[in-house]
């Protein structure tokens, strides 16, 4: 029976729980590397042995870890993260110019195909790979160097690169998502970029449909229909139909459009999540109800799924690294809170049940279809 | 032979159970001793300093025979009784929390 493994960064520690193809017993392993901040962990498509782990503190920065046996065991690897060239600046909050600094990866992409091969998304917003199993670290400058960058300016979480998407159909294509510049793509294998934001409109911004500046929470795509884009915005829920050249709202009847993950159904690439929050100043579920919203329709007409989630007096956040799907044939959909909970569910979405409720507030969540 | 002392969370890193003993050939600085400890366990180049000898980071200070060391020059030599190892020298997480 086929297996899966969820990959939990949180504030305090990495956490890795499994279970078989029934998911209602789970082993809970960690934390592993207890007490520091894990961004992200996430598993090479191309052998599900190879692992890596974002680690960092305010103490004592970065930390990359990798395992080579399914999180078992860890090594630290390469931990040098520096800005090709001249790094020059970008806009800080108060929109005056500020150099760019390396603070921390948020996000780790590896190779669709390489188990070596690896892309960090990291604060401040710059894109780097490794092909050496994370010991090396190089900058694809193209991204900060294709000249929007000195305009970027930080969300109120920090202008980080928070998400990565490899075409698996277009060789060298792939996506990258900045808060708050926006998204981002790439022909090339990354080597040279260009906004793709048209159609997004922020109000938060002095020009509302600018062609860079926008807060982009996540971006999500189904492997069998690459072109098909799906964000989860500041505000607003949108949806490209052209691998990002235009965009179009479909935030529908939401009962609100902002929140921070979106992912697709492993089998249904018009079937979407976002967990509905509150507003930008209340990082909470409206009216205290814990609901994950799903379109059937690629956007627009959503359903709430509540079914063993919390319903009353629910106040946690659920960040944008923090929602995953599994590929068994029942699809599993997973997400962490910031109260330390993990949820699965093993219907797509219909009914739910926390695997661990007391973690530290949960940063990342990845899952791992094992055979 | 210098005594160095980690933080907690640097001993788990580098995988180090308790003190670490160096020797360290020449004279006895925070550089060298940062060197030395660096060479011995990879994993802790640029979670103390940055890499290739970069400044100190924000939040780590440097202790030994009471007293704070943290803003002395890298190459100011270390009080005899850490270069003799009679005191150990304490690398230290800065009291942060809240």
């Amino acid at each position: 029976m086929s297996r899966v493994r969820v990959l939990v960064g949180t504030r305090k520690g990495a956490f890795v729980l499994s279970a078989d193809g029934k998911r209602d017993s789970w082993e809970v392993s960690g934390p592993h590397f207890a007490g520091w901040e894990i961004y992200h962990v996430k598993g090479s498509p191309a052998d599900a042995d190879r692992l890596y782990a974002s680690q960092c503190s305010g103490w004592s920065g970065q930390v990359i870890q990798r395992s080579d046996d399914g999180g078992t065991t860890w090594e630290p690897v390469g931990n040098q993260f520096r800005y090709d060239g001249i790094p020059g600046t970008h806009q800080w909050y108060d929109g005056t110019p500020h150099p760019w600094e390396f603070e921390r990866v948020w996000h780790l992409e590896p190779s669709l195909e390489d188990p070596d091969t690896v892309y960090a998304g990291v604060e401040d917003a710059g894109l780097f790979r490794s092909a050496d199993g994370g010991k090396h670290w190089d900058e694809l400058p193209g991204l900060r160097g294709h000249g929007s960058g000195p305009s970027w300016q930080p969300g109120a979480g920090g202008m980080c690169l928070h998400t990565i998407i490899l075409d698996p159909a277009h060789p060298g294509r792939m996506f990258a998502a900045i808060s708050a510049a926006g998204a981002f793509r790439s022909d090339d294998a990354g080597q040279t970029w260009r906004p793709v934001n048209h159609g997004l409109k922020s109000e938060g911004i002095p020009d509302p449909d600018a062609e860079v500046g926008h807060c982009v929470h996540r971006i999500a795509m189904h492997p069998s229909r690459p072109d098909v884009l799906y964000m989860q915005k500041h505000w607003d829920v949108m949806r490209s139909d052209d691998a990002g050249e235009s965009w179009r709202e479909v935030s529908g009847n939401l009962p609100t459009d902002f929140g921070f993950p979106i992912d697709v159904h492993a089998h249904e690439p018009d079937t979407i999540y976002v967990v509905p929050i509150t507003s930008d100043a209340e990082h909470f579920p409206p009216d205290g109800r814990l609901r994950v919203y799903r379109s059937r329709t690629g956007g627009d007409d959503w359903e709430p799924l509540t079914s063993g989630l919390p319903q009353q007096h629910c106040y946690v956040n659920v960040l944008r690294d923090a929602m995953a799907v599994d590929s068994l044939e029942d699809c599993g959909i997973y997400f962490g809170t910031t109260g330390g909970q993990v949820y699965a569910s093993p219907d797509a979405g219909d009914t739910w049940a926390p695997i661990v409720r007391d973690l530290p507030a949960v940063l990342s969540v990845e899952v791992q279809t094992l055979p | 032979m210098i005594r160095v002392v980690l933080p907690s969370h640097l001993r788990a890193l580098a995988g180090i159970d308790g003190e670490v003993a160096l020797d360290i050939p020449g004279p006895v600085t925070q550089c060298s001793v940062l060197d030395a400890l660096e060479a011995r366990y990879p994993a802790l180049r640029g979670t103390i300093r940055g890499h290739g000898g970069g400044p100190r980071r924000a939040f780590i200070r440097f202790f030994a025979c009471e007293q704070d060391l943290t803003h002395q020059a890298p190459d100011t030599p270390l009080p005899e009784p850490v270069a003799s190892g009679a005191e150990p020298y304490l690398i230290v997480a800065a009291m942060a929390g809240g």
